[in-house]
């Protein structure tokens, strides 16, 4: 379970005693189906703002699909919830997703442009300053590969430009589908402290990962997907 | 994907004339409709091809960067338009070559092709959109873009018909810019629902 510096354990805490003032996610016996398949079935969750929480899960147990659904990019089909205020049956999601940063096991930058014009089409869509995407290159060891195609570089690489866009954007929700896989020990100390960061900010982090002993040295509590329903 | 259907365009054109032989007159006659056969069936693989480049990370990615779905569209579809163009314009070359095709009234050809050019860009995205967001996959495609594209092939082999024999053509090419605006509307309404099935 996760502390604070001083000791004291987060969930244990009232909520002002953590600058909390409403949940960042409530999900309420929500369920989600694609095609005619149940993957996610009366999921029950609240993450509040400043927690880091790891949710695990066995293959096909449907991890990415509820990044996904807190992401705001699958409507439930049963139940309901909010995240970042915004109902997930609504058009409202649509305002706050420029909020919520999802890195998943598969890079989402674009082969055919460099590592630099991917976070520049980033920040010009997302109403970010271009003059910041060479200090975040930077920040993730990739400022000699800049002009690099992102489809002739690593799949480390490529995962280091995509943490380079989240450090870019400023994003109250950070969803991490297996963060530490393909890095080195460097980048993972930079999602590491990423997500420190991202959590003392006053924001919230979802990190899924196989890797239970190092998520529960960073995460504050953590969640098991079950077939289909956390526990 | 330019580098497949330019090629494959040509040598469809190409073959015509050895199936039904160097019968100039003949050739001259059915040349503007070849064209526009190729540029529907080539056109629509460029389109499709073009609009389902684009993996679920990638989507996922914009998504979460605050693009509107309809502004992802109209994107997808600009971008299939121009690569549409250099593929009518390279295959109009090599037809007017082979066979023989008089050149008449080139704005309003211009402007055929561009209407052309945009709707085959419209109905590959939101095909390719259909098909992404369906279980059914690629088999929708043909059943899908076939009956659609047909305003568009009369359209513009009606138009050339029409600028050769001297006779009207604002109607065929006002219903091929109805074909193209009641495809938008369908696409950037359904933008948003097809993001998320």
């Amino acid at each position: 379970m996760g502390h604070l510096e001083d000791g004291r354990r987060v969930e244990n805490l009232p909520a002002e005693d953590h600058g909390l003032v409403a949940p960042l996610v409530v999900l309420d016996g929500v369920g989600v189906r694609i095609g005619s398949t149940q993957i996610l079935r009366d999921v029950n969750l609240e993450i509040n703002a400043g927690e880091v929480v790891g949710l695990f899960g066995s293959n096909g147990a449907g991890k990415t699909t509820a990044l996904r659904l807190i992401a705001t990019l699958i409507r439930p089909a049963e139940g309901s919830g909010t995240v970042l205020g915004a109902d997930l049956t609504s058009p409202d999601r649509y305002d706050v997703r420029r909020r919520i940063g999802m890195i998943g096991h598969v890079p989402g930058i674009f082969p055919e442009l460099t590592l630099a014009e991917n976070l520049r089409y980033a920040a010009r869509v997302a109403g970010v300053p271009t003059d910041r995407v060479e200090t975040v290159l930077a920040a993730v060891g990739l400022a000699g590969a800049a002009d690099r195609p992102a489809g002739a570089s690593s799949h480390g690489m490529q995962r280091r430009a995509e943490f380079a866009r989240e450090l870019m954007i400023d994003r109250s929700l950070l969803l991490l589908d297996e963060p530490h896989s393909a890095l080195d020990r460097d980048a993972v100390d930079l999602v590491e402290g990423l997500i420190e960061r991202k959590a003392a900010e006053g924001g919230a982090v979802v990190v899924v990962s196989h890797d239970r002993d190092r998520i529960n040295k960073i995460a504050h509590r953590t969640v098991e997907l079950a077939g289909g329903t956390l526990s | 994907m330019l580098w497949i259907t330019i090629p494959f365009g040509t040598i469809a054109l190409l073959l015509v004339p050895l199936a039904i032989g160097t019968d100039a007159v003949l050739l001259r006659e059915i040349g503007p409709g070849m064209y526009w056969v190729i540029v529907m069936l080539f056109g629509v693989l460029v389109s499709v091809g073009r609009s389902s480049m684009e993996t679920l990370p990638q989507q996922d990615a914009s998504a979460l960067l605050g693009l509107d779905p309809a502004a992802g569209f109209v994107g997808r579809t600009v971008s299939s338009a121009i690569l549409l163009m250099i593929f009518e314009s390279v295959v109009g070359v090599v037809a007017v070559g082979l066979y023989d095709i008089s050149i008449i009234g080139p704005l309003w050809l211009l402007a055929t092709m561009l209407i052309v050019a945009i709707g085959l860009a419209l109905l590959g995205t939101l095909t390719g959109a259909i098909v992404n967001s369906s279980s059914a996959g690629t088999a929708l495609v043909p059943l899908l873009v076939a009956p659609l594209s047909v305003p568009l092939l009369l359209g513009a082999t009606q138009t050339y018909d029409g600028l050769l024999g001297g006779y009207g053509i604002v109607s065929w090419v006002l219903l091929m810019v109805a074909v193209v605006l009641v495809v938008a509307i369908i696409g950037v309404v359904s933008s948003r629902p097809l993001q998320e099935t």
